[in-house]
């Protein structure tokens, strides 16, 4: 493969020199407007392990893209380093053009950036309303006296937010739920109080930790129908990690693929699949001559 | 249907101050009518702080989780700093109850100062280091009040910290009429006793205010959010740190305001009164009262309290007795098998009421 083919397939081999604009992959739609996630050169060492290293990758404004890899890869690592979760100790993040390298978790949320849990993380032993209306905390505007004097701005703020809850359950078939208690929810019901919550945040940006983990073939499916119409209705964009391979390669535009802390392959469904590096790390090198 | 689940929290809500008003309400005509006797009447007052106390610590144990035993501290500090307000300025306002209300008004930002420096340390921790290091700092401040001497003449307030423990009261070297107000390890002494059951009872209803409308506001729930899952609430935008900040000083400045009530109640008050023995017990009245369950906390006060002088006619056996009663309530209220029995009995009792609301 030449390597302007290589590059219009988005599809880029093991090389950190090559300058950031030409590794991205981004839908043509998006390709006129700023990314909305650019990571130059991320990285991260705890103590001697080079957990990630030179991590490049740009989203499109309304790209749905897929953090694949083996186990053990540092793909979590990577949402918890744009959480600032972890403080990456090499490279840049720029979130809608903005460096996010003095941003705690919390201001990179209010940035725009939520995310969910590979290991389901609700509020348990607060309602299923609860949930989303915590979620729509910086929503609300009125201050500590506010609330407990009871001012007209907090009925106001929470007649609001509580309209606003029950619609993002309702996006979710969870409003039938709202007054259970979070943790009382099936597992499936459970992952998409997960999001419904992220998105209560008002992202630019969702990152979605392996949200079909447990999931039966049809919970996988609604699943997949629920992120495409979240991008479409929401216009973010999403990035998401997920072991379930029919997933990614139907409804992710844009695939990267993370072994042992480095991106092996970036590229669409199609390049990836063909893809020998890809196919080495999954299968081993035996598998990949076959 | 959120709706519904909100109004059935503001009806608990409500029928807790209702509660409190009719338990004020009959034991000021009891107290009128001279059915109490002069041992009774004595623990009124000390009652509504325990309680201001109990709601205030749930704040930081219940709603926000941590595990906090040096609330005694935060009740001396406003205690003393109450007590030097009220006789500070006594020749000032003459009015007793709007010095009580300026001396608890005082107490509670003393309390919510040191709150807040106690909590910039002590916030960084969790869990058992949490507890141990707020126990550390309730001893600290109890020491340091300890070295107190403060006494106030035509002049003003005189102040001496008394480290090396060579200085006594005459040091203050005060103008004829001039009155001390804290004699170092003796504590106050001579105060002029202006805590009074109302003001117990007003303090008491600001206390449930705040509490329990802080709890159903935005930073009610991020400070419940916090307890739940930390990482999850950072995660949807809510600064960790802040929101502990906000609970542990909200619950520190009331307990200031209730220490300021308690040291206006007694003539001679020492700082050896607020140590680890009175965290515990008001951490006791907490985890009896359940968790989180503001309700539960007061009812958990008031027999607490009143028990040990009720079984005053065991004499020596008093406090074995004591012990073996908070032993048996905490099995019996953690045994499942009970824990449920009562459960469904409330769901019966809620689903008959829906059927007579619905019906009618």
């Amino acid at each position: 493969m030449s390597e302007s083919k290589k590059r219009r397939a988005g599809l880029e081999s093991v090389s950190p020199v090559v300058p950031v604009q030409t590794t991205y992959y981004v839908p043509e739609r998006d390709v006129d407007k700023s990314p909305i996630l650019q990571c130059i050169n991320l990285g991260i060492s705890f103590g001697g392990l080079k957990a990630v290293e030179d991590f490049n990758l740009t989203l499109g404004r309304t790209e749905i893209a897929g953090l694949i890899g083996p186990n053990g890869a540092g793909k979590t690592t990577i949402f918890n380093l744009l959480t600032k979760v972890y403080q990456p100790t090499h490279g840049t993040i720029l979130l809608d053009g903005r460096d996010t390298a003095n941003m705690t978790t919390a201001q990179v949320n209010r940035a725009g950036i939520a995310r969910t849990f590979q290991n389901i993380r609700l509020f348990h032993n607060q309602t299923v309303a609860d949930n989303v209306l915590i979620g729509l905390h910086n929503e609300m505007d009125y201050g500590m006296l506010g609330g407990i004097l009871r001012l007209p701005g907090y009925w106001r703020a929470e007649k609001i937010a509580r309209n606003r809850a029950m619609e993002y359950l309702a996006l979710f078939h969870l409003d039938q739920h709202a007054d259970e208690l979070a943790g009382s929810l099936p597992y499936g019901a459970q992952r998409r109080l997960e999001i419904a919550r992220a998105l209560a945040t008002n992202p630019s940006l969702l990152l979605l930790d392996e949200p079909a983990a447990g999931m039966n073939p049809s919970e996988t499916a609604e699943l997949m129908e629920n992120i495409v119409k979240i991008r479409d209705t929401f216009h973010i964009a999403i990035l998401l990690i997920e072991h379930d391979m029919s997933l990614v390669m139907n409804i992710c535009e844009g695939i990267a693929v993370l072994n042992f802390g480095r991106l092996i392959a970036k590229g669409n469904a199609e390049a990836i699949r063909n893809d020998p590096t890809v196919v080495e790390a999954y299968l081993g090198r035996k598998g990949a001559k076959e | 249907m959120n709706m519904k689940r909100y109004f059935k929290d503001a009806r608990a809500d409500l029928l807790t101050y209702a509660g409190v008003i009719i338990a004020f309400l009959v034991i000021s005509a009891l107290k009128s009518n001279g059915m109490l006797n002069r041992s009774q009447t004595g623990l009124l007052v000390p009652i509504c702080c325990y309680i201001v106390m109990a709601v205030s610590l749930n704040l930081t144990v219940g709603i926000l989780g941590d595990l906090s035993l040096g609330h005694a501290g935060f009740m001396s500090v406003g205690a003393f700093s109450g007590v030097i307000t009220a006789m500070g300025l006594m020749n000032v306002i003459p009015s007793a109850p709007m010095r009580l209300a300026l001396a608890m008004v005082v107490g509670a930002l003393c309390a919510a100062i040191v709150g807040f420096l106690v909590g910039i340390p002590v916030l960084r921790l969790n869990g058992d280091y949490l507890a141990i290091v707020t126990l550390a700092f309730g001893e600290i401040i109890k020491e340091l009040i300890t070295c107190l001497i403060v006494g106030v003449d035509s002049k003003g307030l005189h102040v001496i910290f008394n480290v090396n423990g060579s200085k006594t009261a005459n040091d203050l070297t005060l103008l004829d009429g001039g009155r001390i107000i804290i004699k170092g390890a003796q504590g106050a002494t001579g105060t002029k006793t202006i805590a009074t059951f109302t003001a117990g009872f007003i303090l008491i209803m600001i206390t449930l205010v705040i509490v329990q409308n802080l709890v159903r506001s935005r930073h009610g729930r991020a400070i419940m959010a916090v307890r739940d899952n930390r990482i999850a609430a950072d995660s949807v935008g809510i600064p960790v740190t802040k929101y502990k900040m906000m609970a542990f000083v909200t619950s520190a400045s009331l307990a200031g305001a209730a220490g300021a009530l308690f040291g206006l109640n007694y003539s001679n008050l020492a700082a050896a009164k607020f140590d680890f023995n009175t965290s515990i017990l008001v951490l006791v009245f907490v985890v009896l009262g359940g968790l989180g369950n503001i309700w539960g906390s007061i009812i958990a006060t008031v027999i607490l309290y009143i028990l040990p002088e009720a079984l005053r006619g065991f004499s020596t056996y008093r406090m074995l007795i004591y012990a073996i009663v908070l032993i048996v309530v905490m099995l019996t209220t953690n045994n499942p098998i009970l824990k449920n029995y009562f459960a469904s009995l409330r769901s019966k009792f809620g689903k008959s009421r829906e059927k007579e609301a619905s019906a009618s």
